[in-house]
């Protein structure tokens, strides 16, 4: 599980994330939703030490992570994987080599054990055939499951996922969205998703945090954010005429 | 920002660059890779330019140098002590400087703007050090050579200048390369080339490591990158000289 405790963090005189406490539980899709520039990619990267928080603190199954040392936060690293929005794939190497990076950095497995592990991840997101290929080669969806593919290779604890589903179309988006629930249950993860995307929330969201202009403005399940009767997260969720009609269904 | 933010961020920086790799046989196979793009991609381009270069000398020497005074030989000395002391570790630095200083802030810039930075932190690898200290140590132990290199062409282009011109006949310019040489200047040549082969690394490096925005951003980063780049080398060249050469 991990925990945030009163996280606060400025960027100059702009107050972004504002005394946020949150829990994100273990084996389950923990999404964080919020308009844009409500603060939650800020909210992330402060989770894992990408930004410093201004006070606060952030648990990873009870380790506070903002009072470790280098060294330790790196131990703390070495169990979390990131899906980042355009995959970051290093373009300087194939599939396979991007997917093994992580195995020959923090493990002593050989060549071969290297390479069947990642072919075992390769073929768990179905990409069999990509090792030999670059990222340029790969389309948006075959990126974002090379990148799932890297994250998951080191068994990971916790999977931090930055809006997964951004320029993927519907039916990819759902693969993806797919994809993370299964591992999350498959390697009983905790799992974070930012998304702006409604069907994902619906999809696969088993707890789900709103964040509105920096604070932590309302939490619950997916079947609760569609009965809610919080008027912020009614404007964000039924934004789209699809999710206005959804709403109108639901009043019949 | 201010300059004394940028030196002292700089500095925070580069003492991550001296942490203690991850894993050393990455860390190897990296530094033999780089010795690939930093080292020997610029050979082609710094042989040319050396070759020309001491020809140029000689001519515009012999040109100047046409007193019945002043012995011929002179020419064969001024080019390799032109060489030896400002061109090679100099001029040629600032070369690199532009080459693959730009490729540096360049390729930092864009992993930098593409999360590629980000997820190796987030895997647990200190990124400043599994990227620029590989650069570094490679043109540390590259760029000496290759200057030696420069210097050998730049007196081989003027010797063939002095023959083909009719100017130096070639008897007397090797005279001229040999007459009372100074092994120090070697030294001090060597010297001033490790101290800019660490700037024309890790300047752009850090210019690149810290953009932000999009590719417009990683353009300018790399043109600022060089130019400060250039400006350091000068002024550590001043200072070098001040110190090694009274």
């Amino acid at each position: 599980m991990i925990e945030v405790r009163n996280l606060n963090k400025s960027f100059g005189e702009h107050h972004v994330l504002k005394d946020i406490n949150a829990q994100f539980h273990k084996g389950q899709v923990n999404i964080i939703i919020g308009q844009s520039g409500s603060g939650k990619t800020v909210l992330t990267k402060c989770m894992v030490g990408l930004h410093e928080a201004d006070s606060g603190t952030v648990e990873f199954d009870g380790r506070n992570f903002a009072s470790m040392t280098f060294n330790q936060k790196k131990e703390i690293r070495k169990d979390i994987g990131m899906l980042f929005q355009g995959g970051a794939l290093f373009d300087s190497m194939t599939v396979a080599e991007n997917v093994i990076f992580p195995l020959s950095m923090f493990t002593d497995l050989s060549p071969s054990e290297r390479r069947d592990r990642a072919q075992f991840c390769l073929d768990r997101v179905n990409l069999p055939n990509a090792a030999h290929l670059y990222p340029s080669e790969l389309s948006g969806g075959m990126k974002k499951r090379v990148a799932i593919a890297r994250a998951i290779s080191n068994n990971p604890k916790y999977l931090f996922c930055d809006e997964p589903n951004s320029g993927l179309d519907p039916k990819t988006g759902l693969v993806i969205d797919q994809l993370i629930r299964e591992i999350t249950e498959e390697y009983d993860m905790t799992t974070i998703v930012i998304t702006h995307d409604m069907n994902s929330v619906i999809e696969i969201g088993d707890n789900i945090q709103f964040i509105y202009k920096g604070e932590k403005w309302w939490e619950g399940s997916k079947e609760e954010i569609l009965k809610t009767d919080n008027q912020e997260v009614i404007d964000f969720v039924y934004a789209s005429k699809f999710m206005k009609r959804v709403r109108a269904d639901l009043a019949k | 920002m201010s300059i004394f933010f940028h030196i002292g961020q700089y500095v925070i920086w580069m003492s991550r660059v001296f942490r203690s790799p991850e894993k050393w046989s990455i860390f190897r196979k990296r530094i033999f890779e780089e010795v690939q793009n930093v080292g020997y991609a610029s050979i082609g381009l710094v042989a040319i330019v050396s070759l020309f270069m001491g020809a140029v000398l000689t001519i515009q020497l012999a040109y100047n140098l046409e007193s019945p005074l002043i012995p011929l030989y002179t020419v064969g000395l001024g080019v390799r002590d032109s060489l030896i002391l400002e061109f090679s570790p100099t001029i040629i630095s600032i070369i690199l400087c532009g080459k693959v200083g730009s490729s540096i802030a360049g390729e930092i810039g864009t992993m930098r703007v593409t999360d590629q930075i980000d997820a190796l932190d987030i895997m647990g690898v200190n990124s400043t050090g599994y990227l620029v200290g590989p650069k570094m140590i490679a043109a540390i132990i590259c760029n000496p050579f290759i200057v030696v290199m420069s210097m050998a062409l730049g007196m081989f282009g003027g010797y063939m200048a002095g023959i083909l011109t009719g100017e130096v006949s070639g008897s007397t310019f090797i005279y001229g390369i040999q007459f009372w040489f100074q092994p120090f200047y070697i030294t001090y040549a060597l010297i001033k080339t490790v101290v800019f082969a660490v700037i024309i690394t890790t300047v752009p490096a850090y210019f690149g490591y810290y953009t932000q925005g999009g590719a417009l951003e990683v353009g300018r980063a790399s043109t600022v990158s060089v130019v400060y780049s250039i400006v350091i080398i000068l002024t550590f060249n001043l200072l070098l000289t001040q110190m090694l050469l009274q």
